[in-house]
């Protein structure tokens, strides 16, 4: 027999009903095949058009646009009997002094209505920057000298392209004397965009140009520190009693029965368990990250067990037997081979436990954490607001620079999940081992 | 009383038998399955003594009784009475942990921990506090490691994985392992199953080496293993003890039917 798939004298391997039967089998694996391409590749396409228009849409909120103005630190307005009295400087006028570098670059604008939309082309932030500058140097009064000024959220969309030229102006959010205005600062160079470093440091803001998102990383790093040091511990050792110590018994099913409903318990249920428990029975601060945490931390520990026990679970009992064999007690060879064999296992659950819960946000609404808080958080105590819910937020003002740093904050949340993802890969890495 | 790891005494095989473990009537059952029936067997001080009979016969449930690994199965229940120099060791007064320690246990699959060579042999006596500063310890680890004969194929890397090493090495680290306890008696569950003609030839070597210290029991599925190495051999059939006695005899002289059918090759 020279070929393999001549069909022979009818018998066995030879017969046509076998060839006929390969060739079907053969077309039922590369349909499947092709299925799962085609799935995983309907799967990458709806996250790249996901990704894109996230991207597309906050990449724009980590630039801000910056308006050059020649700024006359008069005495007149700031220090008028002349003792550079620290606290009169901190109180005195600043919004007079870009008031009036503003009227002396566009002396034609005379009209109270007019004046006030000339006005408000730079930001209500640019006051405090000036009173900054005069504090640190109180020799500045009397000079004038070039500032560069925050722009508002109007001229910042107008600048980077959000806000359309072409449409009628009663359609339009900037009206043409103020687009007029612009192009003369533009022509002049007076308007840049510089890294937007605010958003990283400023709290949240009524402003769209002055609201950053660094309250919601510390409201979030404070909710994830409480729900890490409460969910962890007894997430793994619940792991351990049930997996190396409980008997099995009707009880201890009845536990895992309800270990395994808790996971999948919806978050808001939890939200209001942690509004009924954490508010109104032990009367903790509301808004704060230690609510919060509490709540998470009851959201995310049967996520922990589960994965814990399973990593414990895939552990070999040979190694079990190994070091009771020696006289080891039941607690010895959990904590001194069973854990550490398990703790990648166990880590990596834990963290992507936590990744749930960082993304999270419908149980912190219950718990009053949807607040608008201006302030960074100085602990978890204080009141606070976490990313998602500032996402959420966000995307729910009217001003069209939120769109921006709604999509800007979702970026930055991606960025940590996926930080705390690849630590997870990271350490299963590390510390696995091979038997 | 146990004994020190650096006074090896003479052979002690001239001595008259001494019985060490005495089972009486053990009974067996995991839930409602009876795995061992009636068992009445003496286990012989300083000898090899071989469990032999085919699979889910009772021989490793048997063996995993002595030292109460059996403890670890939630369903198993034992009855009867096991005695180790008279002292029943199912009895109230007795600490498994103790027992453990005495008793050390070699099992069918090389089991060494992923941890170092050194801190595979160090961990019993870690535990059971036999050392009190590192030269006593690294004296034990040394010792145990020379008594099972390994000592020249890892002195010069005690510090890397005991995982690393080949499966007859593993097999021989994890005597070594169960000899740092300085444990009396040695079960061993089918130790050679895992391993190549060599290594096997290795720790048969070396069970036969270790006999004049410990009294070794060994379940092994290989006749001609238990009549290489072992002194007494016993059968067990269906849960069943049938027969025990001198291994020579046994094998030439069977009194029972099944021992006859077994050994024959008739069944098993």
């Amino acid at each position: 027999m020279t070929d393999l798939n001549e069909t022979g004298d009818g018998t066995g391997w030879q017969s046509d009903k076998f060839i006929a039967n390969l060739a079907k089998r053969k077309r039922s694996e590369n349909r499947f095949r092709r299925l799962g391409l085609c799935a995983i590749l309907l799967a990458l396409t709806l996250l790249a058009i996901l990704l894109f228009s996230i991207f597309s849409k906050g990449y724009s909120a980590f630039i801000q646009t910056y308006v050059t103005l020649d700024i006359t630190f008069s005495e007149s307005v700031l220090d008028k009997d002349g003792h550079r009295d620290p606290a009169k400087l901190r109180s005195a006028n600043y919004s007079k002094l870009v008031q009036n570098a503003l009227r002396e670059k566009f002396p034609d604008v005379k009209e109270r209505q007019n004046l006030r939309t000339l006005f408000g082309l730079v930001s209500k932030e640019s006051t405090s920057t000036l009173r900054e500058m005069v504090m640190n140097d109180p020799g500045l009064v009397g000079k004038t000298v070039p500032v560069e000024l925050l722009a508002s959220d109007d001229v910042d969309m107008v600048n980077k392209g959000y806000i359309e030229r072409d449409l009628p102006e009663i359609d339009r959010r900037v009206k043409n004397n103020e687009l007029d205005w612009l192009d003369v600062l533009e022509s002049e160079g007076a308007i840049a965009f510089h890294f937007n470093s605010a958003f990283f440091t400023n709290g949240d803001s009524r402003e769209p140009e002055k609201a950053g998102i660094a309250g919601a990383m510390v409201g979030s790093f404070y909710t994830l520190l409480i729900v890490i040091a409460i969910s962890f511990p007894i997430g793994v050792m619940s792991a351990i009693y049930l997996e190396e110590f409980a008997p099995r018994n009707k009880f201890n099913d009845l536990i895992e029965v309800n270990i395994n409903n808790l996971a999948a318990v919806p978050s808001i249920v939890f939200g209001l368990l942690g509004l009924a428990i954490f508010l109104n029975i032990a009367h903790l601060p509301r808004s704060a990250p230690v609510v919060g945490g509490l709540t998470l931390a009851l959201m995310t520990l049967p996520t922990i067990i589960i994965a814990a026990r399973a990593a414990l679970r895939a552990v070999p009992d040979s190694i079990r037997q190994a070091a009771l064999g020696l006289g080891a007690s039941n607690q010895q060879a959990a904590f001194h081979h069973v854990l550490p064999l398990a703790m990648p296992g166990i880590l990596t659950g834990t963290i992507i436990g936590l990744s749930q819960a960082l993304g999270e946000t419908a149980p912190l609404l219950m718990i009053g954490m949807v607040a608008f808080i201006a302030d960074i958080p100085g602990g978890a105590f204080d009141p606070a607001t976490v990313m998602p819910v500032q996402i959420f937020l966000w995307a729910d003002s009217p001003e069209r620079a939120f769109v921006e740093k709604t999509s800007g904050a979702i970026m930055v949340l991606l960025g940590f999940l996926i930080l705390m993802n690849a630590l997870a890969i990271f350490l299963r890495k590390k510390f696995e081992r091979r038997w | 009383m146990l004994m020190s790891a650096d006074d090896i005494t003479e052979p002690q095989n001239d001595r008259p038998e001494e019985i060490i473990i005495s089972t009486r009537n053990v009974d067996v059952f995991y839930g409602d399955n009876q795995a061992l029936k009636k068992v009445n067997l003496d286990i012989p001080k300083n000898l090899i003594t071989s469990l032999i009979g085919p699979s889910g016969c009772g021989k490793s449930t048997y063996l995993r009784c002595l030292n109460r690994m059996n403890d670890t199965v939630e369903s198993c229940r034992v009855t009867g009475e096991i005695l180790l120099d008279g002292i029943d060791i199912y009895g109230p007064r007795v600490d498994e942990v103790l027992l453990r320690a005495r008793v050390g246990m070699v099992f069918q699959k090389p089991n060494p921990f992923p941890k170092s060579i050194y801190d595979n042999v160090a961990y019993g006596p870690r535990i059971h506090g036999l050392a009190t500063n590192k030269d006593e310890l690294d004296h034990i680890v040394l010792t145990s490691l020379e008594r099972a004969g390994l000592i020249k194929e890892v002195q010069d890397r005690l510090h890397s994985s005991g995982t690393g090493l080949s499966g007859g090495q593993q097999q021989r680290l994890c005597i070594a392992r169960a000899l740092a306890v300085r444990p009396d008696i040695i079960l061993m569950d089918e130790p050679c199953s895992a391993l190549d003609p060599i290594a096997t030839a290795k720790v048969e070597e070396l069970i036969e080496e270790l006999k004049e210290n410990y009294t070794i029991i060994i379940v092994t599925h290989s006749m001609q293993q238990a009549a290489r190495i072992s002194q007494k051999t016993a059968f067990f059939h269906m849960g069943e003890f049938v027969e025990s006695g001198e291994t020579e005899k046994l094998f030439t002289s069977p009194s029972d039917e099944r021992t006859q059918g077994y050994i024959t090759g008739r069944f098993g």
